[in-house]
């Protein structure tokens, strides 16, 4: 396989789980080497959609295809290339760490010396050399979490599924697996990656589709989804919340006011005029600005924006 | 690429008969290695049957209309009751590895799909091939003799075990159907009276006719009749047709469960992925 080859093909893919239609005509192409987010709400398809990919579960309709190999017809070969991290800690809790390992390095046909080597290599990458013999049962969730991690690397796979990787993990389990997932891209590894979390997706993704009732409702860079979505924003951070509808009746664009924080936010365009002219209009009006910052919109605000017919 | 990738896996390898074998050996392993971290659930799991064996034939004292030494008649049916709560270890453990996803991780991966199931009753016989030699020990301790050659000998082990494979696949099926641990509780607990609906304890003839009928006709009755008898211990009596065919039924239910249960389970496995 080549390196501009995409990694993961998938095309119209439906699956309908008695009345709900669990995925509803995906189309996704993921580049080799690339990490691929894919944001959706509860329920969007994004568990059954990487069951499929990752041979667990089989298409109903529509073309599925990792590494290059049809998951329908020749799922073992799949299998060999792929590791799939999914949202349990699928690892057994009464063994240790290394026996774990060494069993699933022997399912993939390692053999014993071989499993032995590379358990031993995935717990000094993962920082878990030291606890290795220790009960699984007793690791901490951001240890369990990258055990499995390691488990999901056991055969060096060429595509990599992690479903919502840290989800139930405190901030420093996160931050572990997030530098864990960051060290194998750079390796040639494809990854893709669902998550409720979107700073999780723009911290680590190249590219972000947005599943929406089964089907993909945008993709691109986290940086073009945001432009997409209406560009710039200014907020305006007020010392009297009391002033917050005078000041919101004076910006242009879309505005949005944030009582708890004191904010008045807008859509902008050119920065700097926007700046002049806003603090022109406040002045004039004689509104006292705290603070007054430009940023790009966050991807909550992009996901929001895309997903927002599920509110009404 | 695929010079760095996956180099390490035999491609496409896990439906070669010689992975069947290799799997489910690794899969046994896995348990194997589970029991020598867990000694003291495998010993409370191995010493309660031998506690309930004591009980009844010290404390409880029962034999509700068993002519002959109670204890003789006691431990062959108390050999069959453990076999056939094996299900509730096997149930056990099936639920936990669906719930905790550890099967989609096998799912996932090349090996011979077969060897979780195979690992598993390997593994579950092995275990119960261990409990019914505790107890046929603590058995032996209380005074308890056989009187046949060692073919009988052997031939109501066979019966025991035959009993214990039926009840393995019992257990994988209603694993797979309820899959929660609360099911698995409440199994544990309709265990018993389908147990001492059988003539394991008491004989049917301290019974009403209707409950005698229905105990003579379980499939644990069948087992324990057919081991007293291979065993020359004193049995339940009785001339219905299923209490004169013992031996016949204690090798037909079990076939049949396991025509009926090892199917169900196979085709629930390979459903997980509808």
């Amino acid at each position: 396989m080549a390196d501009h080859d995409p990694a993961i093909v998938v095309e119209g893919l439906r699956k309908r789980y008695g009345d709900k239609q669990a995925l509803d005509g995906l189309d996704l192409t993921v580049r080799a080497g690339t990490v691929q987010g894919i944001l959706g709400p509860n329920g969007a398809g994004k568990t059954t959609a990487v069951r499929i990919m990752s041979t667990l579960l089989r298409p109903e309709e529509g073309r599925v295809e990792v590494a290059g190999i049809d998951v329908r017809t020749r799922a073992d070969e799949v299998r060999s290339r792929i590791g799939l991290l999914g949202q349990n800690a699928a690892v057994d809790e009464e063994l240790g760490g290394r026996q774990n390992l060494e069993m699933f390095g022997r399912l993939h046909h390692l053999g014993a010396r071989r499993a032995r080597t590379r358990a031993d290599e995935l717990l000094a990458r993962f920082g878990l050399a030291d606890t290795g013999d220790k009960a699984v049962g007793r690791y901490s969730g951001g240890m369990r979490r990258r055990l499995d991690l390691a488990a999901s690397l056991i055969s060096r796979p060429q595509v990599l599924f992690l479903d919502e990787p840290t989800t139930g993990l405190d901030p420093r389990g996160r931050a572990e697996v997030w530098n864990a997932v960051r060290s194998l891209v750079g390796g040639g590894t494809t990854v893709l990656l669902t998550t409720q979390y979107l700073e999780e997706a723009d911290q680590l993704a190249d590219r972000i589709a947005v599943i929406n009732h089964g089907r993909v409702v945008a993709e691109g860079t986290p940086d073009e989804l945001k432009s997409e979505t209406g560009g710039d924003r200014i907020d305006v951070v007020l010392r009297d919340a009391g002033r917050l509808a005078h000041a919101a009746s004076l910006l242009p664009g879309d505005v949005v006011v944030d009582e708890d924080r004191r904010m008045v936010g807008a859509t902008i365009t050119d920065r700097m005029a926007a700046l002049t002219e806003t603090v022109r209009v406040l002045e004039a009006a004689g509104i006292e600005a705290e603070d007054i910052v430009m940023r790009r919109p966050t991807l909550d605000e992009v996901f929001m924006h895309l997903t927002k017919e599920d509110a009404v | 690429m695929s010079a760095i990738h996956g180099a390490g896996t035999a491609h496409g390898a896990g439906s070669k008969p010689i992975w069947a074998v290799v799997d489910s050996w690794t899969m046994t392993r896995r348990e194997l290695a589970r029991w020598a971290r867990q000694p003291v659930q495998v010993v409370v799991g191995l010493v309660f049957p031998v506690m309930m064996l004591l009980m009844f034939g010290y404390l409880i004292g029962g034999g509700q209309g068993v002519a002959g030494d109670f204890r003789a008649y006691l431990v062959p049916g108390m050999l069959t009751m453990t076999m056939a709560f094996g299900l509730e270890a096997t149930m056990l453990a099936v639920t936990q590895d669906l719930g905790k996803g550890v099967i989609d991780r096998f799912r996932s991966m090349p090996m011979n799909s077969g060897a979780v199931l195979v690992g598993r009753s390997i593994a579950d016989m092995l275990q119960s091939a261990v409990g019914l030699t505790v107890m046929i020990a603590v058995g032996y301790a209380i005074g308890w003799r056989t009187h046949e050659g060692f073919a009988s000998f052997l031939g109501a082990v066979g019966l025991l075990l035959l009993l214990r494979f039926a009840m393995l696949w019992v257990g994988i099926h209603l694993a797979m159907v309820a899959g929660r641990p609360e099911l698995v509780q409440a199994v544990q607990i309709l265990v018993w009276p389908v147990g001492f609906l059988s003539n394991a304890i008491a004989s049917p003839a301290s019974m009403p006719a209707w409950l005698g009928a229905i105990v003579e006709w379980n499939p644990m009755s069948a087992t324990a009749t057919a081991v007293r008898d291979l065993f020359d211990n004193p049995g339940a009596g009785g001339d219905s047709w299923a209490a004169t065919h013992a031996e016949l039924l204690a090798v037909a239910w079990p076939l049949a469960l396991i025509a009926v249960f090892a199917p169900l389970a196979v085709k629930r496995f390979r459903d997980l992925s509808r």
